[in-house]
Parts: structure tokens; C-alpha cells; sequence
């Protein structure tokens, strides 16, 4: 029996070497050809023209991930508290399961409903050309990070101990002060892994985006047609030649994005563990 | 591997030469090689070829049009493809172009916009960003959103191509398939983009250009100018191989018509 679950972990262990052995291997040539200096810093990406510059991708995810925070987590905070503490028995139970039902949410639906009213709408209101844009983009994944966000910090308020908020509350402070002062301080290392979940979820997706970013590989700004590391390695890969430099860099954009993701998920362990030794 | 790969090569030769002798049977290969663009048009012949000719197989290596004629000159394959006419200098060196389809490239726009005839430089100028606003062209005063297709597209490159704007276009959008740009030009009034003429219906405008609506038959006559033939290229003087012969004459017959309209191209005889 032992044997059988040791067997099951060791295969999980192998598919992570093996796709890491995979994209370093398809990922190095590419990079080595065109310079790493050049592939990480080129502002134009222009495979036709033999131009393979990431930054404006680079760039476009982390302004997407941090405008997807900026307005996701103080959402996603805010009901977490609500629903840990202050919600009315009824309202939670209309709101905690709607919160599960948007995690379940295909991201390609995201996508859809994203690129038939969102896009229509901003063009409409910011009066674009076109409404396919970074701010599009954010909007959505903001919308995709707030259940992660919610159910983590929910389930960390929850686990800060009555007698810390029954002090506070004999001390004379108010439910509020309660809940800002006491309760969330105590929980505040879930709350943070919240938030880091939420980031590499964020930076990871790819189909919602390729459906609202418009994946021009513009150097970012709001109301432009922008091209994430993600959707730029889908949207060519279907017409990219085997073997070509074109094929080859896309995969060199995978391993720059498994590197994000690798610092994401190494961070968050870290953030994991210290709320283990408080 | 590399002493491996001629001494397969070598039986594969040997066999094939065998082949060749037995009773004048038509079993063999061809090796094709060239446009990218043309994998649809070339699949569909291909699949109905193997029905016909169950031994002879078709070999399609997408290099490029440049590199397909290069290799029929250099004898490395037996078929070029290429989806652009043959320049001067490839003919001088031999090389003889067998139309087997036409690609016609429409330019699209929303279906409520006013503007549906454009000269070719106007395409070219909306395209690379020179004209912004559809007033410029008699249209109402809205912004143009470009949309195209990503690099390494066959309609891209077709399109830029022909247009004379290669490398130059200033994308507000670019999408992964024919269907998005459409869909997307079909939902946004300011839009203009491109897309295969067999792929168009009509949630989308076609717009005519230097005067002449695209169809089938203005593609066929020549008239519609965003288009391209798809060639198969021979050498001069060097004589096909009796599969290679076969597969041709399949590919230059009525018989073609129906696969090379299925595959989206227009077929030109």
C-alpha cells in the first residue's frame, strides 16, 4: 500500500520535471539565438519581420496582474470580511455560494462575455476606436481573482479565535474596530496568500485575455490593444513552423512565464510558512 | 543517425525504383514543398488524391514559396508551391508555373458603414495608419479600428503582400482566427479588416475595391485585384517522375474543382 501512494506522488513529481526539463530544453535555442539580452529587452515583436523583443509582453503582464490586484483584492477583502463576520446568515447564504459558482466559471465564458459586453461597452463609453484593450483585460481578471481571493481570506478570518475578538469587544472597541483592529491583523499571513494566489492566477490566464486584449504586442497602456506572455505564445503557435525561430521563441516566452509563475509560487510558500510559526 | 539517414534514404530510393519497374504500376512518392498558405488547398487535394491513387504518396512540407521553387530548381523536391507568380529570375532559371487555384483576400468593414468602394491606396494608407477617421474617405466621423491577423497567418501575408504594405500595418487588433475577425468587424461599426473570401457572409460588408466587388468571378477574371495564385512549379526540362506526372494533371483537372473550392480557394479554368 505504501508502495501505491508513494508511486502516485512520485508521478506527480515527474510530470513537474518533465514539463521543466521540456521547456528549458525548447526554450534555451531560441534565446540563445536571438540574445537574452535582446529577447528580454526588445521593445518590438515582429516575427515576420525577424524581431523578437518580450518586453512590451512582459510589461503588458505585470501591468495587467497589478491593475487585476488594484481592483480585485479590495473587493475581494472587503466581502471576505463581510462574509467572515458581519453578513446576516440569509445574505451569506446567497452570497458564499455564488462566490464558489463564479470559481467554476470556464475562463472561455469570461472570455465570451467579456468580448460581447465588455468590449462593446468601453468602446462606447471611452468612445475608441475599438474597445479590445488592457483595461478590458484587467476588468476580467479582476472579476476571475476575486472567488480565491474571497474563500482564502474567508477561511482565515474564520480561523481567528473568538477570545481575541470577545476581548476587543469587552474592551469597549466597536464590531468595527473589532473586525479592522483585531481579526484581520490576526489573519492578515491568509489574507496575503489570498492575494498571491490571486496574482498567479492573474498572470496565468490566457484565454479570456486572448478574447478581450485585442494581442497587439503594443507597449502597455489602458486603452490600447495589448499582448500578454500568455496569449502571445497561443495566438502564433498555430501557424508558427515547426522548427522555425518563431516556434522557438514562443516556447522561450513559456519558460519566462514558468519563471514568474516558479517566484509566484516560491513567494507564497514563504508567505504559507511564516503563517505556520505565528 | 547522420550514416543512418542516407542508407534509409537509399532503401527508400531503391524501393521506390523497384516500384517504378514493376509493370509501369503508378505507386511512389512525391515530395512537395513551398507555400504555407496553400496546407488547406493541398490537404484537400492530397486526401482525395489518396482515394484515387492509393500508392502514390503526397509528401507537403510548408517552407514557404521562396524556398519551394528554390528546391524544385535545386531538384530537391519534384513539386514546387508557391502562392505568389513566379519573378522573372526564377523563370530564367527554368522553372514553369502551373496555376492550380486562385486566393481571392476581401477587405471587410461593419455592414452600417456608408464607405463600401476603396482604391487599392486607400486600403494601403488605412492599413499603415496614414488615414484615421472614416470621414476621411466620405464615411461618418468615427475612428477606423484596423484588424487583422496574427504574424505567420497566410491571409496576412497574402493580404500585405498584394496591398504592398508588408511589415507596415498598424494593428488595432489582432485575432487567431478568420471567424474572430469577423465576428469582431460584424460587432464594431469603426472596424475594417480582412479575411479569405470564402470565409465571408453576411454579418460582414465586402467592399469593392478600385470599383470591382469581390466574387468568384471577379477573382476568376482578374478584375478583383486583392488576390493571388496558387502555382505549382516545374522545372524546365527535367522530367516529372510518373508519380509526380499523376498528381499533377489530378491537381490541373476538372476533377480538382470541387476540392480546391472546399478548401476555400477559387478554381481557375
Amino acid at each position: 500500500m505504501q508502495c501505491l501512494f508513494t508511486l502516485c506522488g512520485l508521478i506527480a513529481v515527474g510530470f513537474v520535471l518533465l514539463i521543466t526539463i521540456y521547456l528549458v530544453i525548447s526554450g534555451i535555442p531560441a534565446i540563445r539565438e536571438i540574445g537574452l539580452f535582446r529577447f528580454l529587452f526588445g521593445k518590438t515583436w515582429a516575427a515576420g519581420q525577424g524581431q523578437y523583443g518580450i518586453l512590451p509582453l512582459i510589461l503588458t503582464s505585470i501591468y495587467g496582474t497589478a491593475g487585476a490586484i488594484v481592483i480585485g483584492v479590495p473587493i475581494g477583502f472587503f466581502t471576505a470580511v463581510f462574509l467572515a463576520k458581519a453578513a446576516p446568515k440569509k445574505a451569506a447564504n446567497i452570497i458564499r455560494p455564488a462566490v464558489s459558482l463564479l470559481a467554476g466559471i470556464p475562463s472561455v465564458v469570461y472570455g465570451l462575455v467579456g468580448m460581447c459586453v465588455l468590449v462593446p461597452a468601453l468602446r462606447e463609453w471611452l468612445h475608441l476606436p475599438a474597445g479590445d484593450s488592457l483595461l478590458a483585460a484587467v476588468i476580467v481578471l479582476a472579476v476571475m481573482i476575486l472567488p480565491s481571493i474571497i474563500s482564502l481570506s474567508e477561511t482565515a478570518l474564520e480561523a481567528v479565535p473568538k477570545e481575541y475578538e470577545e476581548a476587543s469587544l469587552a474592551l469597549g472597541a466597536t464590531k468595527l474596530e473589532t473586525y479592522f483592529r483585531v481579526s484581520v491583523p490576526a489573519a492578515r499571513s491568509g489574507i496575503a496568500a489570498a492575494v498571491v494566489l490571486g496574482i498567479g492566477r492573474a498572470i496565468g490566464e490566457a484565454m479570456a485575455i486572448m478574447m478581450v486584449a485585442g494581442n497587439v504586442a503594443n507597449m502597455p497602456a489602458l486603452t490600447r490593444s495589448v499582448r500578454f506572455l500568455t496569449t502571445g505564445i497561443s495566438i502564433e503557435l498555430n501557424y508558427s513552423q515547426d522548427g522555425s525561430l518563431q516556434r522557438q521563441a514562443l516556447f522561450s516566452i513559456g519558460l519566462v512565464l514558468f519563471l514568474f509563475i516558479m517566484l509566484i509560487n516560491a513567494f507564497l510558500n514563504l508567505v504559507l510558512k511564516r503563517e505556520k510559526e505565528t | 543517425m547522420k550514416k543512418i539517414l542516407p542508407l534509409i534514404l537509399a532503401a527508400v530510393l531503391a524501393v521506390s525504383a523497384l516500384a517504378g519497374c514493376s509493370a509501369q504500376q503508378k505507386g511512389g512518392t512525391v515530395n512537395t514543398d513551398g507555400s504555407t498558405s496553400m496546407a488547406d488547398v493541398m490537404g484537400a487535394l492530397t486526401e482525395a488524391f489518396r482515394e484515387k491513387e492509393p500508392d502514390i504518396t503526397v509528401n507537403y512540407s510548408g517552407t514557404g514559396s521562396g524556398s519551394g521553387i528554390s528546391g524544385v530548381l535545386d531538384g530537391t523536391c519534384d513539386i514546387g508551391l508557391s502562392s505568389r507568380e513566379l519573378k522573372q529570375e526564377e523563370v530564367d532559371k527554368g522553372a514553369v508555373a502551373h496555376v492550380v487555384a486562385l486566393d481571392g483576400v476581401a477587405v471587410v468593414v461593419n455592414p452600417k458603414n456608408t464607405v463600401t468602394d476603396l482604391t487599392t491606396e486607400q486600403i494601403a494608407d488605412i492599413f499603415t495608419g496614414k488615414i484615421t477617421n472614416w470621414s476621411e474617405l466620405g464615411g461618418a466621423d468615427a475612428p477606423i479600428a484596423v484588424y487583422g491577423r496574427e504574424d505567420g497567418s497566410g491571409t496576412r501575408s497574402a493580404f500585405e503582400e498584394i496591398v504592398g504594405v508588408e511589415g507596415a500595418c498598424v494593428y488595432r487588433s489582432e485575432y487567431g482566427s478568420t471567424g474572430d475577425v469577423i465576428g469582431n468587424v460584424a460587432s464594431n461599426e469603426n472596424a475594417v479588416g480582412y479575411a479569405s473570401l470564402s470565409a465571408v457572409d453576411s454579418s460582414v460588408t465586402a467592399v469593392k475595391v478600385n470599383g470591382v466587388a469581390p466574387s468568384e468571378a471577379t477573382v476568376k477574371d482578374g478584375s478583383y485585384t486583392i488576390q493571388r495564385p496558387f502555382v505549382m512549379v516545374t522545372k524546365e526540362g527535367v522530367e516529372l517522375s510518373e508519380a509526380a506526372k499523376v498528381f499533377l494533371d489530378f491537381a490541373m483537372s476538372a476533377e480538382a474543382a470541387e476540392y480546391i473550392t472546399a478548401a476555400g480557394a477559387v478554381y481557375p479554368y
